[in-house]
């Protein structure tokens, strides 16, 4: 067979990124990333269980600046995510198709993200003073 | 490769869509519409009790509806990531043992996250 020397379509190396696409490829990482994050939520729940003691390793742990800088990360991730999966939803069932709609809910998607997640910060941050 | 005896139905069975093709395809979008509030729940309740400390958490967890929608989360959540996962495995990993590796480590890890976290939730809320 010979080799094809024209470049094929779509070609990673040559493909201007666009919103879509990179949305398109960031709602896997997100999930990919937010997996690692839900073994976290399986991990307060058992020290939670094992005692007070392993509770507050878990709190030291999370509460370290590593541990806050990653829940900073995985609560974008999920408001990503979770967005962007409305969106996705809602092609499914068949609204949303056309392009002006689909770049109009991606720049929502992200606004969202922005917004929930420093809502979520300011609200921890409140909380966890009283 | 087999060829001999088996038909050619044999060796197609299970690898595709044939009626219930569609079947991971609804049960990943009934998952995701179902984490919408359970995850967004789930967020405003670690963030309420952001500082509580040990007591102020086992007694959120304890309290019957929180753990019945814990353990809605917890099994709606680890079905959604081994779905999840399992598709993009199947996308980018090409090597067919890393792949079938990959996609049983992810299928046990899944079901024994979720089995831990029910175990935890179950032992929380059903002690004194």
């Amino acid at each position: 067979m010979p080799h094809p020397s024209r470049p094929l379509s779509p070609h990673l190396q040559v493909y201007r990124p666009q919103l879509t696409s990179v949305l398109s490829i960031s709602h896997r990482i997100s999930g990919v990333a937010l997996s690692l994050g839900a073994l976290v939520f399986v991990w307060q729940l058992l020290a939670a269980a094992a005692g007070p003691l392993a509770f507050d390793g878990f709190q030291h742990m999370i509460g370290s600046w590593l541990g806050l800088a990653l829940l900073v990360a995985w609560s974008a991730a999920f408001y990503f995510h979770l967005a962007n999966g409305i969106r996705h939803l809602a092609w499914d069932a068949g609204y949303g198709f056309d392009l002006p709609t689909t770049y109009r809910s991606g720049v929502a998607v992200l606004i969202a993200t922005v917004t929930l997640t420093a809502v979520t910060w300011i609200a921890v941050l409140i909380v966890w003073r009283h | 490769m087999d060829s001999g005896m088996r038909t050619p139905l044999a060796r197609v069975r299970g690898l595709g869509s044939a009626r219930e093709g569609a079947r991971d395809w609804w049960q990943m979008r009934l998952l995701s519409l179902a984490l919408v509030p359970l995850a967004l729940w789930w967020v405003v309740e670690i963030v309420a009790h952001a500082g509580a400390g040990y007591a102020g958490f086992v007694d959120w967890v304890r309290a019957p509806v929180p753990a019945i929608l814990l353990l809605l989360t917890l099994a709606a959540t680890f079905r959604h990531i081994a779905l999840g996962l399992r598709e993009v495995i199947e996308d980018y990993v090409h090597h067919e043992l890393v792949k079938l590796a990959a996609l049983a480590a992810v299928r046990l890890g899944c079901a024994a996250a979720a089995l831990a976290g029910a175990f935890a939730v179950l032992r929380i809320a059903l002690e004194g």
